[in-house]
């Protein structure tokens, strides 16, 4: 298998070679970029030394690792940005035709001085790299419908979704990791069978039908809660809560049964046990131990698919967030939110993503201090 | 930990094998049903009779009728077609398309293997469902649609895993003996490295055949796949979800239908999965 600490190809190209001496230069080199230089090309310089400087000496595996990933990031950031923009462009339809496709007929040179104004004009990849300089800077276009900044209804509604996600998540570790950890120790008995069995279910439910169950159940039949949510309350958010925790509930006891399962076959159990330690010291001091890493990254990973999953919920419930969002611009064909959905819900995903693998491999000793896994 | 004996693996593949029966008639059972559907139905499941309409669930009509009083019992019965053949459909157009690109890939390696990676790095780089919904979303709806959007996100897991069986098919001695031998390239792919990889990727695909049902019925639900005067399990919930409280049966019907084929292909899926590989039974 290919080492993940290898120095990537860029990182390569930039870092000057290695040894003690060139270490020496390249502190002091550091410290002075070379004179005469323009100021430009002495930051390039600068940044281009400690760049390399940082790959080359740095004595952390981690910190190597960090930087790759973050190399590694770039196109697939470029690939998301671009696929977005293309699929739009795709569609068809821009906000030309939206704009005048059902007043009659307009004529030929309004159309084209109004596609010039928005560079439309322009050749596909000009029109791309516009279009993600707006987006850095916030700027993403008006809604094809409601003509408010696209950009700006979307952060609006976005603490709603994150604040779902996050309880979502809670309620998950409280259900399954439990659940998941009983299971592993009553392995091949009935409590083992019950909650597999259940976690079976939960895993062949559709989320939507979750949430029809629920509000029959809950709010029709027995009038605890109020059926659709009014406003982000604590009321009206436990029932999108309780629906996508039991699906992600069925999944990860599944796999925390599994990871501290391994963990109990592990050959230091055995001997513990026949050294007399008792099964409870062994289950809590060093099986849940090591395997919470695990079982908090699987975790941390869905954190991403479930940003994602949100959306039929929301719109199920008529909770106001990004998700419903998302749905409700589908349906009246308002690409400029829709493509703002896509691209950020894509970001936050990756960004995600690659934070929980970087501090599962800051936390993990045996990858910090760069221990071959034995 | 201890091997299992001899004697308990055979009663253990004995146990799968009853299994993979039991499981694979039931599976059987919906296609078929699912064939025959309008041969199964007691009513027309399109003609409406607004006398009878919202009736609660009767001898006459097993699970109710809509508010255009239409039997739901043939309703869910002729859903099955569009539900689960479209399923079928799209995980058949899956596995062979990630597969035909993952075997390029491998076989071919060089730049081709490296920008075809890059591209599914890309596609694996959304969240699934997100981008479905986006790609429904642009190319408008119908049920057409929604199976284009669930192939677009789901081909990178198909062609990774081809192309890392493939390379590894490719160090073994007998393929490179073929090679030697003077075999083409196209008998080589489609007659050695082909039977020798399609089993990991059948189970994959077994195993998926529940979840792109639902992502299916999910996109139906939104209103991304099948329009309303079809019969389809995830739209007819989604028609009828706002008279929730008066006439539950409605959308509880095909939901529960839902519910029960995906697990059946999924039990199918696991069973599959352990008979191929017996280790992992019980995980």
């Amino acid at each position: 298998m290919r080492s993940p600490y290898r120095i990537t190809h860029a990182a390569f190209l930039t870092s000057p070679p290695g040894g003690y001496f060139i270490k020496i230069f390249l502190k002091k080199a550091k410290k002075y970029p070379p004179p005469g230089l323009p100021l430009w090309l002495g930051i390039a310089y600068n940044f281009t030394v400690r760049f390399g400087y940082l790959c080359k000496v740095g004595e952390n595996n981690v910190r190597k690792y960090v930087i790759q990933r973050l190399i590694q990031l770039i196109p697939v950031l470029i690939g998301i940005t671009f696929l977005s923009f293309a699929m739009m462009r795709m569609a068809g339809s821009d906000a030309i035709t939206e704009m005048y496709g059902d007043k009659g007929a307009v004529a030929q040179e309004v159309i084209d001085a109004k596609r010039a104004e928005l560079g439309l004009d322009k050749p596909f990849v000009q029109q791309y790299f516009s279009w993600l300089g707006g987006m850095l800077t916030g700027d993403m276009g008006k809604s094809y419908v409601s003509g408010r900044d696209v950009f700006k209804t979307f952060t609006s509604k976005l603490p709603a979704t994150l604040l779902l996600t996050a309880l979502s998540i809670l309620m998950t570790i409280v259900i399954s990791i439990p659940l998941g950890v009983l299971a592993a120790v009553r392995h091949d008995k009935l409590t083992d069978y019950l909650l597999r069995f259940l976690s079976f279910i939960g895993n062949s439910l559709p989320n939507f039908f979750v949430a029809m169950l629920l509000m029959e159940l809950l709010a029709i039949k027995l009038g605890w809660l109020p059926v659709i949510s009014n406003g982000t309350t604590v009321k009206s958010a436990i029932m999108p809560t309780l629906t996508l925790a039991i699906a992600m509930s069925a999944k990860y006891m599944r796999q925390v049964r599994a990871t501290v399962l391994e963990e109990l076959n592990k050959d230091y159990v055995t001997g513990a046990q026949a050294r007399g330690v008792r099964s409870r010291v062994i289950l809590w001091r060093s099986v849940l131990k090591s395997s919470m890493l695990t079982i908090i990254t699987l975790l941390a990973l869905s954190i991403g698919s479930l940003l994602g999953g949100t959306a039929i919920i929301e719109s199920i419930f008529m909770w106001d967030g990004v998700g419903k969002l998302a749905v409700d611009a589908i349906t009246m064909r308002d690409y400029p939110l829709i493509q703002s959905y896509v691209v950020w819900m894509a970001i936050i995903y990756v960004l995600v993503n690659l934070i929980t693998d970087l501090l599962y491999h800051a936390l993990d000793p045996r990858i910090r201090l760069g221990v071959s896994e034995g | 930990m201890k091997e299992p004996t001899v004697r308990v693996q055979k009663i253990k593949k004995d146990t799968i094998k009853t299994r993979l029966i039991f499981f694979g008639a039931l599976a059987l059972a919906l296609l078929l049903c699912s064939v025959f559907c309008e041969h199964l139905t007691p009513y027309d499941p399109y003609v409406q009779d607004l006398k009878n309409a919202k009736a609660p669930p009767s001898l006459e009509h097993l699970f109710g009728t809509d508010r255009y009083g239409r039997d739901m019992l043939s309703r869910v019965i002729v859903g099955s077609r569009t539900s689960i053949f479209s399923t079928l459909l799209l995980v058949g157009i899956v596995t062979a398309l990630g597969t035909m690109v993952g075997v390029f890939c491998g076989w071919h390696g060089k730049w081709i293997d490296t920008v075809l990676m890059r591209i599914s790095d890309m596609f694996l780089a959304f969240p699934g469902l997100v981008f479905a919904m986006a790609v429904a979303g642009v190319l408008g709806g119908g049920l057409q649609n929604a199976i284009i959007a669930l192939v677009a996100i789901s081909w990178p897991k198909y062609a990774r895993i081809a192309r890392s069986q493939t390379l590894a098919q490719k160090e073994t001695p007998y393929l490179k003996a073929a090679r030697l031998s003077g075999s083409g390239t196209w008998k080589i792919i489609f007659k050695h490295i082909l039977p020798n990889i399609i089993g990991p990727i059948l189970v994959t695909s077994m195993l998926d055949i529940g979840t792109m049902m639902m992502e299916l019925a999910g996109l139906s639900f939104l209103g991304l796949g099948a329009k309303p005067p079809t019969a389809e399990w995830g739209s007819m919930m989604s028609d009828a979800r706002s008279l929730l409280s008066s006439v539950p049966w409605v959308t509880l019907a095909p939901g529960f239908a839902i519910f029960i084929s995906v697990m059946i292909f999924n039990l199918l899926g696991d069973t599959i999965r352990d008979y191929a590989d017996p280790k992992s039974g019980g995980r």
